[in-house]
């Protein structure tokens, strides 16, 4: 405010040597002091300002009156006069300020609301733990040079099983349990809903040359159902095929692999031989865990547990999709996405994944914005 | 496959702990499941000596005993009656957990006598029903050592998981095998004498099979004079501990033989065979009576064996209820046979019979050892029911299974990673029963007659390097060939995750359900296709591959409802499947609501969900792929599962539909037992073009128009049939270079309006580009606007 109002202490206007006139613009000012304190509105206070300094108002006929005034008369009352006008201007803008804040605090306390009314809804969607899942390992193999590859869910026999060392009969088929569609021409099956994402390696393979460095997520089907099988459920399949990679380079992928995904870096594992008719030779991958108090935690303990199947793949394979095994060798590994998924969320049961419950998807899903990323984590 | 450690020991010289056997297992790639090691559980409980068992003064059957632990006497009530003075008890102390009754022993007063521990029961240490009395140990048993080893339950059970390719680990002679070849000991020789035959078989053997594959070799014996009991002790330990039932010692002799030497065997009880046997391929409709007490018609093509009464045994899988052997069985033909793996597997999966020979026949057997397990069978049934043997019979004869393959010297290097001296990959492959010879570069290698799964130099690669342990192979980081790694998702791929997360932005939920349902409620979705049928469905209500996500969605609304949340926002980004050709699969984005958009609230208007609130999801959607949605339009030509009058597709052009959008059809609903309203959208993600890379990633120059635009209303009355877009579309294109937008903001019907008219109030702002517009400018662009949409569409300005 300063430089806008009079910052002068003391009386508004100096003592004259003519103290009789001075007198009464004193007796002028406290009356008009008064009305001015006693505008209860702006309507009021704009009364008192057109009955004080409008063209009729008593400082402005006041004023008038200097001119019948001797020059040194006129030049004290004159000076007496303007102390008293801006006097009575500053009080009235004081109070016009005033009255302003109070009708200003008197509409607010109006407008006042309960501010604990709860708000507009704004909905909350989610990302399935299978989608979050599959955005999380692509990001791990896209940064290991993995491009991601894919192919249909409804497979030929061929690709699902001859090309990949799975001869008719052969007692991996059982294990399968395979969905077929209706034949057609009689026959009573015809084509087959992938048992597996190793499908995808046969069609990469046929289709591009080596180097190759792919991971396929997607659909499988197998003809299960209990606490831990789905009818439809996910995998991940990854493959390398190039003349140098050998199985200290799976071990050196996986383990890199492992140890991001779950987010422990000292994370301990072991690699075990097994079996996959593609592979040869071929390795399941247990990561170190405990399973005391019936709680299942990774990276602490003496147990294992199974975590994903791979091995080197199987020069049969190579050659049936028209790679010369000679040249070139490779690595395959493949994993199930429900099973990681569970493994790191905690989410007890495969087949709540399929029921759309919200109150599943809810808790168990992920924010749009929780997009995976190695520079700032997989998740939150 | 279970087996102790007692089994293996017959075959392996060992001195190793169990935890060196059971980490090797593993190691070797025969997966332990588990071992239940009885002598560590049973350990605390020890012999102890009774010095003196008086009767107790307040109670008539209980016993006051001094015992001697050895490590001190102990005052012990008890109550069986065999409790004496000087008898060799077992003495379980306070502190230990009873394990037949899982209850923890605690120091304490029986009837005013203190009693610290007690003497046991075998029911109460878990090994048998006996609990007329406490045991009762021999006289020489020494005080203080565990009692479970003096009776034989110290045995620990080793369960391992065997993959399909390691037949030989059926046995417990394979196991032993693989692990002396880890070092864990000394594989014993397998001593098979050759029992003379004392006389010619009365059952002959006659092969009627068009193809030798179906059993290359059948050796038969016929034994007389036996006496078929009960096995002895040994032998039905043996067999308990691994969970069979002993039964009569000739059946229990093959299921010895089956689990040690892997070496499946069948005996008929001569006696009642009719005639020689003859083994011939079932052309359709025989019955076969089995010992499973179950009937099999046969649906032709499966091995039989025959007498001359009909089917005596399906080759492979089990043998017939007529002629099996029991205690009075005295004559007995045993069969030793090599049957073909596939036939074996397609009839026990066709007739569906699951039996361990069944298991070890169709992942093969070592056509080596057919003489020979013949041989040890026929020894061990002379020894445990005397009489006397034939001569053997053979029909057919081993198959060739000799090959060999080179296996590089260094290529357990450059496929394995590991590096192994040559010697010591000989040295592991001969224990394993491979025969080498050294050549230019590394060895010719030529794997062992039960090594049918041994196909080339990967699995001699395998061999070695399972021995040696996959934790001798180092880890090595994958080269990358660029700093930075290429991109991993191509367009489409990246397409689909924005599209997930896009939607997800929106707020809606999402799902993935099963890309199979029901075909009676897939036909109301466009699923006709007979093709897309399961052959094999896992349940009815699974029997048809979706053709649209809408019905798996709209049915999870429906249970989200019936459990109490009736406002439903789901999405699903997945396949549809149009034929069963690699192009009917297509990807969509479908969305489904139900029940409130806005619900009850204080702030605001409740409303359920309609159309609009399908076409803002598809439209947002489409938008945040990166097209721009002024270029769609919208065709009332959604397919009939949804509401004729509110719904629509939205195309790109005359060709390309991009998916559809509105409410359900009723006639969908109710296929789907759905009592609500649902709106739908449906994408087809392929359909959307590629953003253009025209340009790079630079953006055209901003340009902002430094003079203020100018809205103005107009109210145009048209027929009701007439589309708010077409109003739109004509008010744009009356002034391309002024108009910048045009938008609805009300549509109204009533008074002022005739009948079947609307008035349709569109806001159309313009933006000056050069110069301020005058007054007669706006007059003359407003008469532009009123001429083109009267043009298009008929309309009136309203008065």
């Amino acid at each position: 405010m300063e430089g806008v109002w009079p910052n002068r202490p003391g009386p508004l206007f100096r003592r004259t040597t003519v103290t009789g006139r001075m007198d009464d613009l004193r007796q002028i000012e406290t009356e008009l002091a008064a009305k001015i304190d006693a505008a209860a509105n702006l309507e009021a206070l704009d009364a008192v300002r057109v009955e004080t300094l409008g063209k009729k108002g008593r400082v402005t006929e006041l004023m008038k009156t200097l001119g019948t005034l001797s020059p040194d008369e006129r030049k004290a009352r004159g000076a007496a006069l303007n102390v008293l006008k801006d006097a009575i201007a500053a009080k009235l803008d004081a109070r016009k300020a005033a009255l302003e804040r109070s009708a200003l605090d008197a509409r607010l306390s109006a407008e006042t609301v309960d501010v604990t009314l709860p708000v507009r809804p704004v909905p909350e969607g989610r990302i399935h733990p299978i989608s979050q899942t599959i955005d999380e390992l692509v990001t791990i193999f896209g940064e290991m040079g993995f491009a991601v590859a894919e192919g249909p869910d409804i497979e030929s026999d061929d690709y699902n099983f001859t090309r990949l060392n799975i001869p008719p009969e052969h007692p991996a088929r059982q294990s399968h349990d395979t969905f077929y569609l209706v034949g057609e021409n009689g026959q009573q099956y015809g084509n087959v809903l992938r048992t597996h994402t190793s499908p995808v390696q046969v069609r990469t393979m046929l289709a591009q040359k080596p180097p190759i460095r792919i991971v396929a997520p997607g659909r499988t089907y197998r003809s299960d159902s209990d606490a831990t099988h789905s009818p439809n459920f996910h995998q991940i399949e990854g493959l390398v095929v190039d003349t140098t990679s050998n199985m200290s380079h799976l071990k050196g992928c996986l383990v890199e692999f492992v140890r991001a995904y779950f987010e422990i870096p000292d994370l301990r594992y072991r690699f075990r031989p097994s079996y996959f008719p593609f592979t040869e030779p071929s390795a399941e991958m247990d990561i170190a865990c405990t399973r005391g108090g019936g709680e299942l935690k990774l990276g602490v303990g003496d147990d294992w547990l199974e975590i994903l199947g791979c091995g080197m793949v199987n020069p049969k394979v190579l050659a049936m999709c028209g790679i010369d095994p000679e040249t070139y060798q490779g690595f395959a590994f493949g994993m199930g996405i429900e099973r990681v998924a569970m493994l790191k969320y905690g989410i007890p049961d495969l087949r709540t994944f399929y029921e759309a419950d919200l109150r599943w998807l809810k808790h168990y899903g992920f924010l749009g914005i929780d997009v995976p990323t190695l520079t700032g984590g997989l998740a939150r | 496959m279970k087996f102790t450690l007692s089994w293996l020991k017959t075959h392996l010289d060992t001195n190793a702990s169990l935890d060196e056997i059971a980490k090797a297992l593993t190691n070797v790639g025969l997966e332990l499941e588990g071992i239940a090691d009885r002598a560590k559980a049973l350990a605390p409980f020890k012999v102890a000596y009774v010095v003196e068992a008086k009767p107790h003064p307040d109670a008539d059957r209980l016993r006051v005993c001094q015992v001697d632990t050895g490590s001190g006497i102990v005052q012990v009530v008890c109550g069986a009656p065999n409790a004496r003075t000087g008898m060799k008890g077992v003495f379980a102390p306070a502190g230990t957990v009873v394990p037949g009754t899982g209850l923890l022993l605690k120091a304490g007063q029986i009837r005013g006598q203190a009693s610290n521990g007690m003497l046991v029961s075998m029911r109460e240490m878990g090994l048998g029903e006996d609990h007329d009395g406490i045991i009762d140990m021999p006289a020489d048993a020494p005080v203080g050592v565990p009692f479970a080893g003096l009776l034989g339950f110290d045995d620990p059970v080793f369960e391992i998981a065997i993959t399909p390719n390691r037949a030989d680990c059926l046995g417990v002679r394979g196991i032993a095998r693989d692990l002396a070849a880890a070092g864990l000991g000394n594989l014993k020789p397998l001593a098979v004498a050759k029992v003379p035959g004392g006389y010619k078989s009365p059952v002959g053997v006659r092969f009627e099979l068009p193809e030798a594959g179906h059993c290359p070799l059948f050796v038969g014996r016929h034994f007389r004079g036996l006496k078929n009991g009960p096995s002895p002790k040994w032998l039905a330990d043996r067999l308990l501990s691994i969970g069979l039932r002993p039964i009569s010692a000739l059946v229990d002799i093959t299921n010895f033989f089956t689990f040690d030497t892997n070496r499946p065997l069948h005996v008929f009880d001569a006696g009642k065979l009719k005639g020689g046997l003859v083994l011939k391929p079932a052309t359709g409709g025989e019955v076969f009576a089995a010992l499973n007490n179950k009937s099999y018609t046969m649906a032709g093509g499966e091995t039989m064996i025959c007498d001359d009464s009909g089917i005596v045994s399906m080759g492979g899988l089990m043998g017939g209820s007529t002629t099996g052997c029991d205690e009075k069985t005295t004559e007995m033909f045993l069969e030793v046979a090599l049957f073909d793996p596939i036939r074996v597997a397609m009839t026990g999966r066709h007739h569906q019979v699951l039996s361990d020979a069944r298991y070890r026949f169709e992942r093969g057997l070592d056509p080596a050892a057919v003489i020979d397990g013949m041989e040890a069978a026929t020894k061990m049934v002379l020894e445990l029911c005397g009489g006397e043997a034939s001569e053997p019979v053979v029909t057919g004869a081993v198959p060739q299974w000799k090959r060999s393959y080179t296996l590089r010297a260094d290529r357990c290097a450059t496929l394995g990673g590991l590096d192994v001296p040559a010697a010591e990959q000989a040295k592991v492959l001969s224990s394993l029963g491979f025969t080498l010879a050294e050549k230019s570069g590394g060895f010719e290698v030529e794997p062992p007659s039960w090594r049918a799964d041994v196909h080339g130099e990967a699995d001699l690669v395998e061999e070695v390097l399972r021995i040696k342990g996959y934790d001798a192979i180092p880890a090595v980081k994958m080269p990358r060939d660029t700093a930075m790694p290429p991109l991993a998702l191509s367009p489409g791929q990246r397409r689909v995750r924005d599209a997930k997360r896009a939607l997800a932005g929106l707020g809606l939920v999402e799902a993935v359900t099963f890309s199979f349902m029901q075909a009676s409620q897939a036909k109301h979705f466009g699923g006709t296709n007979p093709k897309l049928a399961l052959a094999n469905p896992i349940s009815a209500d699974l029997d048809y591959m979706r053709p649209s996500t809408i019905p798996n969605l709209a049915n999870a609304a429906r249970r989200n409802a019936d459990r109490g949340w009736p406002d439903n926002a789901l999405f699903e980004v997945g396949p549809v499947f149009h034929d069963p050709g690699e192009t009917g699969q297509r990807i969509a984005a479908t969305c489904v609501r139900t029940g409130a958009a806005v619900g009850r609230h204080w702030g605001a208007a409740a409303r359920n969900v309609d159309a609009f609130d399908a076409k803002a999801d598809a439209l947002a959607l489409l938008q945040q792929l990166g097209l721009s949605v002024e270029n769609l339009a919208v065709a009332r030509e959604a397919p009939g599962w949804f509401h004729p009058g509110r719904s629509g597709a939205l195309k790109l052009g005359p060709k390309t539909v991009l998916g559809y959008f509105g409410e359900l059809h009723p006639e969908a609903l109710k296929a789907l037992d759905i009592e609500f309203p649902v709106v739908a959208c449906e994408l087809f993600l392929d359909a959307i073009p590629a953003p253009k890379a025209k340009g790079g990633r630079q953006r055209p120059s901003l340009k902002l128009a430094t003079l203020q635009p100018v809205e103005r209303d107009f109210a145009f009355v048209v027929d009701e049939a007439v589309a708010a877009d077409a109003i739109l579309r004509a008010a744009r294109s009356a002034d391309k270079a002024l108009i910048a937008g045009a938008s609805v903001f009300d549509v109204y019907r009533g008074k002022g309006v005739p009948d079947g008219k609307k008035s349709v109030a569109v806001a159309i702002r313009l933006q000056p580009v050069d110069r301020t517009l005058t007054d007669e400018d706006l007059e003359a662009v407003a008469t532009k606007i009123v001429a083109a949409v009267a043009k298009a569409t008929g309309a009136s300005l309203r008065a």
